[in-house]
């Protein structure tokens, strides 16, 4: 029983920057200036609705290009020698040692039209093609900053699959595609799932990627908080509703996820 | 981030501290002796006019809180500059506390938060008249600043501060056309902001990533004031950006150092201090500010309601508005200056440019200072631009909602279907 006072710090922790946080949010988002009561904000959010589309259109996509990147990476990966595992692991970790900023800068100068990239297409003769400022740049940017959390639990879910049990699906008359989608792919689902929350989450509130490689004509929900907060027009309110909607729409979308754990033991 | 506050274009004044420093190092081996003499002479080339006033405060222990746009002021941290926060404390004993912000609504914020008590801030025009009708900011007493009287009569009763009671003008500037030389074969004299409509230069036009200043410029073209807040022609300037989206490369605002530098661009608006950063970067690119007129901005030092050394603070702007700081502050920033003495200590180079100093007529008759907008148009602005931003072509609408759609109805019935599955399963 001691062991409970153990938590006490991280209680603590927990109700001061996280409980209260998201009470003044609620609060902020359901008031006036005054301090009156009033749903007004909460349906303003509603003219934004198509870069709500927009950005979880997008942050679906990177998700899903993620899953079908990182699945075959993953599963090759637990299949290594275990020393040679820990390198590998240690060069898909690599790239997030660098700050983010620099990293989704360094795709700015890649992808601009006097980039490498149209550079090395002008070589051969084609191009330059328009690389930057598209929405295809901003799920690259999404990709490629958050396919290490996709990877990383996949991994660690297939690591633990007993390769006997790929011999005894053998046994029993599967082929490598059956193995695939009667074995493999039922044991991985919770990896499958928090990925998915991984990668989703962030991508979808992201806006620094959207700001630096869709070039500021492909706003998502998180530029538009931010414009409310550092904005021209200063509205908390307006600003804490869109981030309650936001919140709740994650909500609904990982409980749906979640249907698809067999053993509901992840996230909820 | 709405200005880059960078230190630039140090080296020659770098160069010509070295030569100054020169004849002090070869005259003596010592170099403890040096230091000193260095010292003397920093002290005698900064003279103040009024030695006692600035000595009142001494020994008392009284601290100000400062805050400012960082790499704002020349801080003596490169030899040769002179660390003008150090000389204020030398010379009147009051200890000054630095810190920075980036930009005017996040010094804003912090105001209005009510949390930090500063004594002297540094907000932009149309801050400063926000935070005049909020009460933010308390009226100066003229008597504690005398060096009041070296700003130009340019600078003096602008919009925001009409009466010049609340604010001293520290830096100013000029909104113009940043553009490659090599690829628009177009005049200086006969490139105005249409240059930025320009159809023939698709997809190699920037933009500012801001909607007041953004609509600054459709407001120019349209011939409306820039401070307009009638629904009609904000609507009309917003309509008038609406048209320029489809050749616009991106939006943007610091990044228009890397995209113009690079020549991943052809053309971009910016504001003239940073236009210098990039020209220097860049030999093909050329600054034009188009004729037909253009924003003014001007930073200015206030003293906020909250402040709690208010005389201290006084003393502060005062001492900011010595000859020797001004011109030491206005060297290491590069921005303009709107003190007459700091302006005549420039070099001719400098004064001559177009760039930094067009001609007091045009600034007079061509020029307009951003007031703060009411709440209704600001938010107007707001939704405006973020239409105006989100607004997609027509094809890919028409397919983006339904797509999403038929996703989730298939999402959930997978989910349904399989529960089915799973239950009947459970029975047996």
């Amino acid at each position: 029983m001691k062991l409970k006072y153990f938590s006490a710090p991280y209680l603590v922790w927990m109700v001061v920057f996280i409980l209260v946080p998201l009470l003044m949010i609620a609060y902020f988002a359901f008031t006036t200036d005054g301090g009156g009561l009033t749903i007004k904000h909460i349906s303003d959010v509603g003219q934004y609705a198509n870069i709500f589309v927009r950005s979880i259109w997008l942050s679906l996509v990177a998700t899903a290009i993620c899953l079908v990147v990182a699945y075959p990476v993953a599963f090759i990966l637990s299949r290594m020698e275990k020393h040679k595992q820990g390198t590998m692991l240690l060069i898909v970790m690599l790239p997030m040692w660098m700050n983010f900023l620099l990293r989704t800068y360094a795709w700015m100068t890649l992808l601009g039209n006097n980039g490498i990239i149209n550079h090395l297409f002008g070589l051969v003769g084609l191009g330059p093609y328009k690389l930057i400022n598209t929405s295809g740049a901003v799920v690259l940017g999404m990709v490629y900053n958050y396919l290490p959390f996709m990877i990383l639990p996949l991994y660690s879910v297939m690591e633990k699959i007993d390769k006997s049990l790929f011999e005894a699906a053998a046994d029993l008359g599967c082929n490598s595609t059956a193995t695939l989608l009667r074995v493999i792919i039922p044991l991985s689902v919770p990896g499958i799932t928090s990925g998915i929350t991984m990668v989703f989450v962030p991508a979808i509130s992201t806006f620094i990627i959207s700001r630096m490689l869709g070039g500021g004509s492909n706003l998502l929900i998180g530029d538009l908080i931010e414009m409310q907060f550092l904005g021209n027009s200063y509205n908390p309110h307006l600003g804490a509703a869109i981030s309650l909607v936001l919140m709740v729409i994650i909500l609904v979308i990982m409980t749906v996820m979640n249907q698809f754990d067999p053993e509901d033991q992840v996230l909820m | 981030m709405r200005r880059n506050r960078k230190k630039f274009r140090m080296l020659p004044l770098f160069a010509a501290a070295l030569i100054w420093a020169a004849p002090l190092t070869g005259c003596s081996s010592d170099t403890e002796d040096t230091e000193e003499e260095e010292e003397e002479s920093q002290a005698q080339t900064l003279t103040v006019e009024d030695k006692d006033y600035y000595t009142r405060f001494k020994d008392q222990g009284i601290s100000i809180n400062v805050y400012n746009w960082g790499e704002y002021i020349s801080t003596g941290a490169d030899e040769g500059t002179l660390d003008v926060n150090g000389e204020f404390e030398k010379l009147t004993g009051i200890k000054v506390n630095y810190t920075n912000y980036a930009t005017n609504e996040e010094l804003y914020a912090k105001l209005k938060g009510g949390g930090a008590a500063y004594d002297v801030i540094i907000p932009s025009d149309y801050m400063i008249s926000k935070m005049i009708k909020e009460g933010l900011i308390q009226p100066l007493d003229t008597e504690n600043i005398p060096n009041r009287k070296y700003i130009m009569d340019n600078f003096r009763n602008q919009a925001y501060d009409p009466e010049d009671a609340y604010s001293v003008p520290y830096t100013w500037g000029t909104v113009g056309i940043i553009y490659d030389t090599t690829m628009i074969d177009i005049p200086p004299e006969d490139i105005d902001w249409d240059l930025l409509w320009n159809e023939d230069y698709a997809d190699q036009i920037l933009m500012f990533d801001n909607p007041r200043d953004a609509f600054a410029i459709a407001e120019l073209m349209l011939g409306y004031s820039l401070n307009t807040e009638d629904p009609e022609e904000l609507e009309q300037a917003a309509f008038k950006l609406r048209q320029q989206k489809h050749i616009v490369q991106g939006y943007v605002m610091d990044e228009v150092f890397d995209k113009m530098g690079a020549g991943d661009a052809l053309i971009a608006p910016y504001y003239a201090g940073d236009a210098l950063t990039i020209l220097d970067d860049n030999e093909d690119l050329d600054f034009v500010v188009p004729a037909s007129g253009t924003n003014l901005f001007v930073d200015a030092m206030c003293i906020p309601t909250s402040a709690r050394q208010k005389e201290a603070a006084e003393m502060y702007i005062n001492f900011m508005c010595e000859p020797d700081i001004a011109y030491a502050n206005i060297d290491y920033i590069c921005y303009s200056t709107p003190h007459s003495a700091a302006y005549e200590m420039l070099d001719e180079e400098v004064r001559e440019s177009h760039v930094s100093y067009p001609d007091s007529d045009f600034i007079a008759e061509k020029t307009t200072v951003f007031v703060n907008l009411s709440d209704e148009a600001n938010a107007k602005m707001q939704k405006l631009w973020t239409e105006m931003k989100s607004a997609e072509d027509e094809n890919s609408n028409r397919w983006l909602m339904p797509t999403f759609l038929i996703i989730c109805v298939a999402i959930i019935v997978f989910v349904l279907i399989r529960r089915h599955i799973k239950n009947k399963k459970d029975i047996f």
